[in-house]
This record gives C-alpha cells, structure tokens and sequence, in this order.
C-alpha cells in the first residue's frame, strides 16, 4: 500500500513542479521569478525525500539538506543584489 | 497502524505542496502570491518529513532524526526568505491589488514622524 501512495505522491509534487514551471515563466517581475525558483527548491526537496522512502535507502537525506542550504543562500544572494546592487559590501 | 499513519501523512504533505504551488499560479499580485509558498508549502514538507522519520525508525531501536534536520532548517530559512522578497518587492514599488488596505503606509509612517518632532 505505501510504495502506491508514495508514487502518488511523487505525481503529485512532480505536477506542483511544472506548476511553479510555469509560474517562473509566466512571472511578470523579477521577485516572482525568484520566489518561483524558491518554490521549486522546496518541492525538489519535498522529491527527493519521498523518493528516498520510495527506494529506502537514507542517502537522500543528506542531497536533500544540500539542495535547501544553496537554495536559501541564493536566494538570498540574488535579493542582496536587487536591492543594493553588490552582494557583499 | 502505522502504515496508515504515514500513509495520510505523506497524502496531506503532498496536497499542501500542490496547493502552495496552485496559490503562486491562482493569487493575483506579488504580496498575496508571497503567502502560498512561505506557508502551504513549508506545513506539506513538515508532514513529509514527519512521515519520513515515522518511515525509516519503523523496527528499530531509536528515532532516525535525521530529516527533522532538513524541516528545522526550512522552518528557519523560509520567514527570512520571505523578508528578503517583500524587502525587494517594496524597493521595485511592484503594483497591488485594489482592495490592499492601509496602501499609502510610508507616507503616513513619513507624516507621524513629522508630527512627533513638531
């Protein structure tokens, strides 16, 4: 029963991720595109965890800690440079 | 039991990431579309989470806290990466809806300070 609710629930990110797809090309401004790509950082975490459990093996855990820490701290570089216009001043 | 336990969690995950997404699609300006991914997303990956740890210390001896690493460092990044956007949002001056109240915060928080010196 769970490796057919975590298909499911696999199908279910993987069409959250083609949704902020299209919201990161649609976007009219710069902060929506970046809080598309965000968006995508968290359910691309939200992927990798249920396809740990998919394939049981806890080697994704730390590919999942990775991609969050480089998605907060680009995000955040890219906010320092649109608002200062340096990124370390 | 806990099959089932893990299995509504990863479902109730899972539906608050699709919403979150939907809200970033669905909401009409930048301010409102800031809600949909810093709350409905973060609570669906908490539930995923909780579902995981559930999942890998199923017959073992102790806890595997191994993911509630990853939702304690989200649950810390996302506030201040939603205060960075809206810090951004508000240097572009990006348009609002109609029905936003209390629009012209800056000039009166410019005019009650005006008023406190005078």
């Amino acid at each position: 029963m769970i490796s057919m609710v975590l298909l499911g629930v696999m199908s279910l990110i993987g069409l959250a991720l083609l949704l902020n797809l299209w919201a990161l090309l649609r976007g009219p401004s710069l902060p929506d595109r970046l809080l598309a790509l965000d968006t995508m950082y968290i359910n691309s975490i939200a992927l990798l965890l249920t396809y740990g459990m998919y394939t049981v093996s806890q080697l994704y855990f730390e590919t999942a800690l990775l991609i969050a820490m480089l998605g907060f701290v680009s995000t955040v570089a890219v906010c320092k440079f649109l608002l200062r216009g340096d990124i370390i001043e | 039991m806990l099959e089932l336990v893990v299995c509504s969690l990863l479902i109730i995950g899972a539906l608050f990431v699709l919403l979150g997404s939907f809200a970033l699609l669905k909401l009409p300006d930048f301010y409102t579309r800031l809600h949909g991914p810093t709350k409905a997303t973060t609570l669906g990956l908490g539930g995923l989470v909780l579902a995981s740890v559930l999942f890998f210390s199923f017959g073992q001896d102790m806890v595997n806290v191994q993911p509630l690493l990853i939702a304690i460092f989200l649950f810390i990044s996302a506030p201040i990466t939603a205060h960075m956007l809206i810090k951004v949002a508000l240097h572009q001056k990006l348009p609002m809806i109609d029905k936003t109240s209390n629009k012209n915060w800056q000039q009166q928080l410019v005019k009650g300070n005006e008023q406190e010196k005078g």
